[in-house]
């Protein structure tokens, strides 16, 4: 039994393509041009947020000196390269919107929902191609909207990325009218797209799976990325009707938020964090899912405890619903209540230990293949543990009421989003990249951006939990004002210089990127010696993908197999066996 | 079969049993769902503003007028009825607009003798939601006109005198505006969402006579969400202007 490989059927469908260049890379509704489209358009907003965060670190390291660069910046935002406090407020706001809705969220699901699930299941595309090509289109309009918010009189949003209200609510309060309105009509816009795309997800995965794609033969990345979409398709609208809410409140004089006519300012941010928790484990269940795709793959084993990483998936989607609580310790809420807050999201870390040590379990005693993509999972696994401890620290009331709202809050969703979702995206983006753009990412740069990358993001963020708890509040414009932070100042300088380096090193992974699309090696149709079914056709797969339905015999993780001479197993290739056909388990 | 795959470790299932629904109802259940959860937010946030508030609300019927509304109730439920006549002629394959039945002797009784086919009752449909909108339309221009605005009641207007007098509370007016208008105004949303889904609907499917009774997945995945929305008009109904 030879590999399979891209027959001679394979490549004459190929052919068969004859849409026209507008209908096959511009409003495609192939699932895996959508996929690349919103690879390109949420690598430009990582890009933009990144570079928002420059220029706070910037004022936080080194406040009141004019920045590199703030002459091309107009008087508005930065007079005599100086940035203002009013400015700076927008550059938090829009760096965590821009990072949260416009980079990590479409990255992990926009992106690898789309390209992963019908080659992974073995179905042609998506349930709802159209409605799926309308999922980037609503995505890409809520971007421009975005984007256009940071150009506009006043400036953009400044009332965080929680946007909670009165402050957001009231223009008076932030001194922000138009680019807070327009933060809201683009999360509308937004919520639309992520909408439409989860019930593409959920309907594709529970109905054209292949033949033979048992629910428990799913890849795990496809289970995560189904729960997430669940968790999507249910948590976005809130968002949406709490967005539209406070749109009303700024332009049309209603009153949800405004305490004066019996608004609730509470009641945003119940609505906020019952979609915002959801919104965690949107953030970080794929990259889960795809890192133990990864981790098997470079471990050259069978994961270890498939089910359990199926019902822990299930359970971080579930327990989700019932923590959001945690958000709002300080804000005045039933302290009995908070405490029930406080156990269910205790809870959560028991899922997410099962995760953790089944990756740990995978990798024990594998013949561990430490490519670029395996680098960035480990490191993946390894950040998460530590942004996963904090985590449970401040899920205690009595450690959250002393760390609320500072630096190690901040240390902790950078140890979540940035060392969690975003290395597993690094090495995601590096492990499908070859079946995307038929070429493979040069693993020698690879390497030196994921070094580089692991060794500046420590030093980022690490030292920010210590400026936590030296009481650093977060999203303050000049940390020298208060006598009790003069002393931590340094760290702020540490921090920032090492954010510059670690800005500076993505530009490796920036040209990696652009130079392997056109000269990378030649890809093969099974680069890693994978076992999904999208490593059975050709890079990058053909409109259409699979010349004949697969059947699939196997789970995903037939890796060293004693059945087979190789250490992979498709799991659309048979085996022969000894054992007679009565001994056969019946039906599937 | 099980011959034919003796060799293999385990035998292939024919095919994958998936929800056993088509791609398109499945997808509106799900998208269904959705929904639910953004009027969830909508209907969620009235409730705690108004009994989270210590002020007394303004009493059902004073500002709000609760005959036309339930008329226009009435209407929308008829308009979920004439869906379920449109879904149940195409599953008889009666494509037509309406017919007579000369088996039966024509009188007075027109539902005797006269049969409605999907053009009918789809049009019928179309309609009882078009004019439920109408009827909002009007509704909220009355209410405008006499002083009752998203941001709360206007003074100097005829409820501007209610208030004067005490019999609507001040305190509450605000968030009566805010809540009244979105909630409802979003079920209106969703309703001529509705109405120009199944306009666009009619022209293209079902005056060219391309459902049958052998596909009719379109009359019922839309009539799923007129359904929905009806439900959430009953619901919306009885919380905001009964209680």
């Amino acid at each position: 039994m030879a590999t399979i490989a891209a027959t001679a059927d394979q490549l004459a469908y190929a052919h068969a393509d004859d849409r026209s260049f507008l209908r096959k890379y511009i409003f495609s509704t192939d699932h895996k041009i959508i996929g690349i489209q919103f690879l390109i358009l949420s690598l430009f907003f990582l890009l933009v947020g990144g570079t928002l965060a420059m220029m706070m670190r910037w004022q936080l390291g080194f406040p009141g000196r004019p920045i590199p660069g703030g002459a091309a910046l107009p008087e508005t935002m930065a007079p005599g390269g100086i940035l203002l406090p009013e400015f700076y407020n927008s550059l938090v706001t829009m760096h965590g919107t821009f990072m949260v809705f416009f980079a990590i969220m479409p990255l992990l699901v926009g992106v690898f929902a789309n390209f992963l699930i019908p080659l992974k299941i073995g179905a042609p595309d998506m349930a709802f191609p159209r409605l799926n090509m309308a999922s980037f289109w609503t995505q890409f309009v809520a971007g421009v909207i975005m984007f256009a918010s940071l150009l506009v009189e006043g400036g953009a949003a400044g009332a965080g990325w929680t946007a909670y209200a009165p402050l957001s609510a009231n223009p008076e309060y932030s001194g922000v009218s138009l680019g807070q309105q327009l933060w809201c009509v683009s999360l509308v816009f937004l919520g639309l797209s992520s909408i439409l795309g989860s019930t593409n997800y959920i309907a594709t995965v529970i109905n054209l799976r292949a033949p033979g794609m048992t629910w428990f033969r799913l890849p795990l990345s496809v289970w995560a990325l189904f729960v997430t979409a669940i968790l999507g398709l249910l948590a976005i609208p809130i968002l949406s009707g709490a967005a539209i809410m406070l749109l009303f409140d700024q332009t049309i004089g209603t009153h949800f938020f405004l305490p004066p006519e019996g608004g609730q300012p509470l009641l945003w941010q119940h609505l906020f964090w019952f979609f915002g928790h959801p919104e965690v484990y949107i953030l970080i269940l794929p990259a889960m899912g795809m890192v133990s795709d990864i981790i098997a793959n470079g471990s050259r084993k069978p994961i270890f405890g498939y089910h359990s990483m199926v019902f822990a998936i299930i359970a971080i989607g579930f327990l989700g619903w019932i923590v959001w609580g945690h958000h709002m310790f300080q804000s005045g809420m039933n302290p009995t209540l908070a405490t029930s807050f406080m156990i269910s999201t205790l809870l959560i870390a028991v899922p997410s230990a099962i995760k953790t040590f089944n990756w740990l379990g995978t990798m024990w005693r594998g013949n561990l293949q430490f490519h670029v993509p395996m680098l960035h999972a480990v490191a993946f696994v390894a950040m998460f543990v530590i942004g996963g401890l904090s985590g449970v620290y401040m899920a205690s009331t009595p450690v959250d009421i002393y760390i609320h709202d500072t630096y190690f809050i901040v240390a902790h969703i950078h140890y979540v989003l940035f060392g969690g979702s975003l290395f597993a995206l690094f090495g995601a983006i590096t492990y499908w990249y070859p079946k995307m753009f038929g070429r493979m990412m040069n693993p020698f740069w690879g390497k030196v951006h994921f070094w580089l990358t692991f060794l500046f993001y420590n030093l980022t963020f690490f030292p920010m939990h210590q400026l936590g708890l030296g009481g650093h509040m977060r999203r303050i414009y000049d940390p020298t004002q208060y006598a009790f932070l003069q002393p931590l100042q340094p760290i702020n300088e540490f921090i920032s210089i090492n954010a510059f380096l670690l800005f500076a090193v993505q530009s490796i992974f920036a040209l990696n990127f652009i130079l392997s699309w056109f000269f990378g090696k030649k890809a093969e149709t099974n680069p890693w010696k994978d076992n999904g079914l999208e490593w059975t056709v050709p890079s990058p797969p053909p409109h259409g993908n699979f010349a004949t339905t697969p059947r699939v015999y196997h789970g995903p993780y037939e890796y060293s197999s004693p059945l087979v001479e190789e250490d992979y197993l498709p799991q659309n290739r048979p085996v022969e066996t000894t054992k007679a056909p009565a001994e056969q388990p019946a039906g599937r | 079969m099980a011959h034919a795959h003796a060799a293999v470790m385990q035998p292939p299932a024919a095919a994958e049993p998936g929800s056993g629904v088509y791609n398109e109802k499945l997808g509106m259940w799900i998208f269904l769902g959705s929904e639910v959860m953004f009027f969830t937010a909508l209907i969620g946030s009235y409730i705690i503003l108004r009994f989270g508030t210590p002020h007394p609300w303004a009493p059902p019927g004073v500002i709000l007028n609760i005959p036309v509304t339930a008329f226009n109730t009435f209407l929308l439920i008829c308009s979920s009825v004439f869906m379920v006549k449109a879904y149940a002629a195409i599953a008889d394959g009666k494509k037509h607009f309406l017919r007579t039945d000369p088996s039966v002797p024509h009188d007075w009784r027109l539902w005797r003798w006269v049969d409605g086919g999907l053009k009918f009752w789809f049009l019928m449909t179309i309609l009882g939601g078009a004019t439920f909108v109408g009827i909002q339309v009007y509704e909220y221009i009355h209410l405008a006109h006499n002083g009752f605005l998203p941001s709360g009641i206007k003074e100097g207007t005829h409820f501007g005198e209610l208030v004067a007098q005490g019999i609507v509370p001040a305190a509450t007016a605000g968030i009566y505006g805010s809540t009244f208008y979105t909630m409802t105004g979003f079920h209106g949303f969703h309703v001529t969402c509705g109405v120009v889904s199944m306009l666009y609907l009619f022209f293209k499917k079902v005056l060219p006579e391309k459902y049958s009774e052998h596909d009719y997945r379109g009359v019922e995945t839309i009539g799923l969400y007129w359904h929905f929305v009806d439900l959430v008009w009953i619901i919306l109904f009885t919380i905001v202007y009964l209680i």
